[in-house]
């Protein structure tokens, strides 16, 4: 019995971790053509044909594109700020792309930073976020309520100089929970959601709140209690006197008593580990 | 007098024979300066010293100026044709394969903007700094544009401007202008100098004043009339050109610059808070600035583009709001390892200024100065010491001294939150938050304001006082005497420091999201409660959520103003009007429990 579920469960981190590598690579094919003059629009409209001509068919949500010092969400104050504008990209300027793609029923949601030319500010930033990883991880592996973690990172943040700019997102969440989707042949979206996921975060949500869990990660107190199994698309994300710089990927947490099984990072061989990899081997 | 160990030689040009200075090294790149009106080569000495050691200094006196001979017959003599075809003399003679850098005050300014603007000049000259003078042409278009389209806005300038010319329209009548200044003025000139603008008497003015002036008066004569009413049409610089405005000028507005964009490619602004002789008041700030310019634009040759270079070396740096007014100047912070101390040093870096970053925390403060670099900073250094300790706080204003210079502007910020009953304050708890809260910034007022005051060039000290200086509560009792007693302080000083152009400000943020909650104290409970406590109190302050960014916004803004006591948030501004207006409704309020 429990054989079936751990081949049932390394099926789905296959599924899950072919369909994040998909988003990364398309974050990545998108990064190398943007050019000086491209708008925040056109960045969004380039990730989501490029994931539709690979069989992309739903989303948890659109692909978003931030440019500038909007990658620090500097004066958003409602949600509808988060989706692409005409801003146009310059040289230097700091961008995130983010993209939640649902393929064959699995859901990734990823954010890649990346800057046009040099940024000696953003290179900091995303250097820094290497602790925020690591401090996560720790800390969901010693079961501290979410909650708690999240005021950790935060602190953090403040101890590094950086403002938490994830508190800008929706509830202000540092992560979410993602599961399967189920493939329907119309996958409409809400507000850049995709109503399949939607309807899946809000099952999630009840019987979270019958259980006293949450599948939102926020500052909040619905968000005070230890990590539950499943897995989190996780986004710290820094801001520095506008400029901003996020990863997010999927956290897999399980009810192994295993500390080392009980929660890891779905996949390792991410753009940005590979980048703090490659710093601490120059250094 | 400094100038009378430099080299002198004579240059014959169109009649007259120049008298022209020279100091420093011949094989480093060189600056000309050329002086103003009523002024001789003499005006520079000051800034002459501070640049010799780097640059080969040339000084030359105007036509009719000092030891320079006049034009005969005077009228005509002293047509912006005529001055720059001595500027070429001069600098064939002193540098003749390589283009010169210019720095200009006043009427040497004036000069050499057409000096940068005709293309005889072109390829001769490196950059330009100029510091109360516009191009007569430029001043002409400036006049012509309000006149033909006379908005409120441009009627106002217009009008201040036509006020603060009153000398010019003087200087038209004849025969007056020159009895005045060959007889009681010319007599109280120097007095009036000190008295007015604050430049101390000594090598300066010359004894050639009287025949100068008088002179001088046909540089009006000559040119003002005819570029004014016919200003050229093609007066565009071809070098770089940094321009340094005294905001204090009492005879031109800093408004006559509003549009030198279109007439400068290359063009950086700079502020001073002085008065119109900034040669005289201001020779360190003016000799760093011209130092940086100069080496900028040697390094590149002429014409180079520095907006590209900079942007290569430092992508994002873009120029805060107030990178006029701080660009190059030394600022120290305390306090800097977090909160309003680390956003002030960040501002401060953005606009350009070298930060010293001072704290405890020497992790934090490190942190500190290192991302200070990174968003602008030309230097940072941070430094870990405790401001309540007098002996560390002399040893590092030796240090910083030493090694950095005088500090231009100074931020008292470190301090300390301590929170309970009077009864439950013990005379520990009192001492440790004086020492702190009061003492570090008695220290840092002492011994750095002191150093800014012996240099004699003006500066700016700010005091991160509290709403609590004014808003009593029962709840912060140790806390609010130590704010209101840096809140008086910083008034005493202020007007102490006045007459030295020292400015001191008085902040007084009121909740600000930083970490005081966080490592504040409260008296009277126990080690669990004092935890609660603080964590309900950062999340009260959190839940406010004033960033410290904003904080440090309204610190800048407050030096570039000179404001006394600038309240921030909304709630420090409401208390600050009730303190004076309904101070029984204020301390009905300080009668109240806070929610802890």
């Amino acid at each position: 019995m429990t054989s079936a579920v751990d081949t049932q469960l390394r099926a789905d981190l296959r599924g899950f971790r072919a369909v994040q590598r998909l988003a990364y690579e398309c974050a990545e094919s998108v990064a190398a053509r943007l050019k000086p003059g491209v708008t925040e629009r056109e960045a969004a409209r380039m990730q989501r044909d490029w994931l539709r001509a690979r069989g992309v068919r739903d989303w948890f949500h659109l692909p978003f594109a931030w440019f500038g010092d909007r990658t620090a969400f500097a004066g958003f104050r409602v949600p509808l700020q988060f989706f692409p504008t005409s801003r146009r990209l310059e040289p230097g300027m700091p961008f995130i792309l983010d993209m939640a793609p649902v393929h064959q029923g699995f859901t990734a949601d990823i954010g890649y930073s990346g800057c046009l030319g040099l940024n000696p500010v953003h290179d900091r930033l995303l250097s820094d976020l290497e602790a925020h990883r690591d401090l996560i991880l720790r800390e969901v592996r010693e079961r501290r309520p979410l909650r708690e973690i999240y005021q950790d990172v935060e602190r953090l943040m403040r101890h590094q100089g950086h403002l938490n700019r994830h508190r800008a997102y929706p509830f202000g969440v540092i992560a979410h929970k993602v599961d399967r989707v189920a493939e329907r042949r119309w996958s409409p979206t809400v507000f850049g959601f995709g109503t399949q996921s939607l309807k899946g975060l809000a099952s999630d949500a009840v019987h979270g709140h019958r259980d006293g869990w949450s599948p939102l990660w926020s500052p909040y107190r619905f968000s005070d209690h230890p990590p539950q199994p499943g897995l989190w698309a996780v986004e710290p994300h820094l801001g520095f006197r506008g400029t901003g710089a996020k990863f997010e990927e999927l956290l897999v947490v399980t009810d192994s008593r295993d500390p080392e099984q009980s929660a890891f990072w779905l996949d390792d061989d991410l753009p940005h580990v590979r980048r703090w990899t490659e710093e601490r081997a120059a250094a | 007098m400094t100038l009378q160990d430099a080299r002198e030689r004579w240059v014959r040009t169109g009649g007259v024979e120049l008298c022209v200075t020279e100091a420093g090294d011949p094989a480093r790149p060189t600056v000309v300066l050329v002086h103003g009106y009523p002024d001789s080569k003499e005006v520079w000495s000051e800034v002459t010293d501070r640049l010799r050691d780097t640059f080969h200094v040339v000084l030359y006196d105007v036509r009719g100026h000092g030891r320079s001979t006049a034009p005969t017959p005077l009228r005509g003599g002293f047509t912006l044709e005529k001055l720059t075809d001595d500027f070429l003399a001069v600098i064939d003679t002193v540098s003749p394969d390589k283009p010169v850098h210019v720095v200009g005050h006043d009427w040497g300014s004036v000069q050499s903007w057409e000096f940068v603007t005709v293309k005889r000049t072109e390829g001769r000259i490196a950059s330009f700094t100029s510091m109360s003078g516009p191009s007569l042409d430029h001043f002409g278009h400036w006049i012509k544009k309000r006149m033909s389209r006379p908005t409120p806005r441009r009627t106002a300038q217009l009008l201040g401007q036509g006020a603060k010319s009153w000398y010019v329209y003087m200087l038209h009548t004849p025969v007056l202008p020159e009895l005045a200044w060959r007889g009681p003025l010319g007599t109280q000139w120097p007095k009036i100098l000190g008295r007015l603008e604050k430049v101390t008497p000594g090598d300066y003015p010359t004894g050639s004043l009287r025949e100068d002036a008088a002179h001088g008066a046909w540089l009006y004569r000559d040119n003002v009339r005819a570029r004014l009413s016919h200003p050229r049409p093609d007066a565009y610089a071809h070098a770089p050109v940094q321009l340094i405005t005294p905001t204090g000028d009492s005879f031109l507005s800093p408004r006559l610059y509003d549009e030198l964009d279109q007439w400068v490619p290359q063009l950086l602004r700079r502020q001073l808070a002085a008065k119109h002789w900034v040669p005289r008041t201001r020779p360190d700030q003016l000799a760093s600035w011209i130092s940086d310019f100069v080496t900028r634009h040697e390094d590149l040759g002429p014409g180079g583009t520095s907006a590209t270079v900079d942007s290569a070396t430092r992508p994002t740096a873009r120029p805060g709001p107030h990178a006029e007014h701080f660009g190059g100047r030394l600022v120290l912070v305390t306090g800097a390892a977090s909160g309003i101390g680390r956003a002030t040093a960040f501002a401060f870096a953005e606009a350009g200024a070298r930060v010293i970053a001072v704290d405890r925390d020497a992790d934090g403060v490190a942190r500190t100065a290192d991302l200070a670099r990174l968003v602008g900073a030309p230097e940072a250094w941070a430094e870990t010491t405790d401001v309540s300790d007098e002996q560390a706080m002399e040893k590092l204003a030796e240090k910083v001294a030493a090694e950095y210079g005088v500090v231009d502007v100074l931020v008292n910020n470190a301090g300390i939150g301590l929170s309970g009953s009077f009864f439950t304050t013990t005379s520990e708890d009192w001492k440790k938050v004086l020492d702190v809260n009061l003492w570090g910034v008695i220290h840092g007022c002492r011994i750095f304001g002191r150093q800014m005051a012996e240099r004699g060039q003006g500066g700016h000290i700010v005091n991160t006082a509290s709403a609590a200086a004014y808003q009593p509560s029962k709840a912060l009792p140790a806390y609010s005497t130590s704010k209101a007693a840096v809140l008086m302080l910083s008034e005493c000083l202020r007007a102490e420091l006045a007459s030295q152009d020292i400015g001191v400000t008085a902040i007084c943020p009121g909740f600000v999201n930083t970490n005081i909650t966080s490592t504040a104290r409260f008296t009277g409970v126990d080690e669990t409660e004092q935890k609660r406590r603080q964590r309900r109190a950062s999340r009260l302050y959190g839940m406010r959520n004033y960033p410290p960014e904003k904080v440090a916004d309204a610190i800048l803004r407050s030096i570039v103003r000179n404001q006394a006591v600038v309240p921030v948030t909304p709630e420090a501004r409401g208390a600050r009007f009730m303190s004076r207006f309904t101070p029984r409704a204020l301390r009905a309020v300080a009668r109240t429990e806070p929610p802890l």
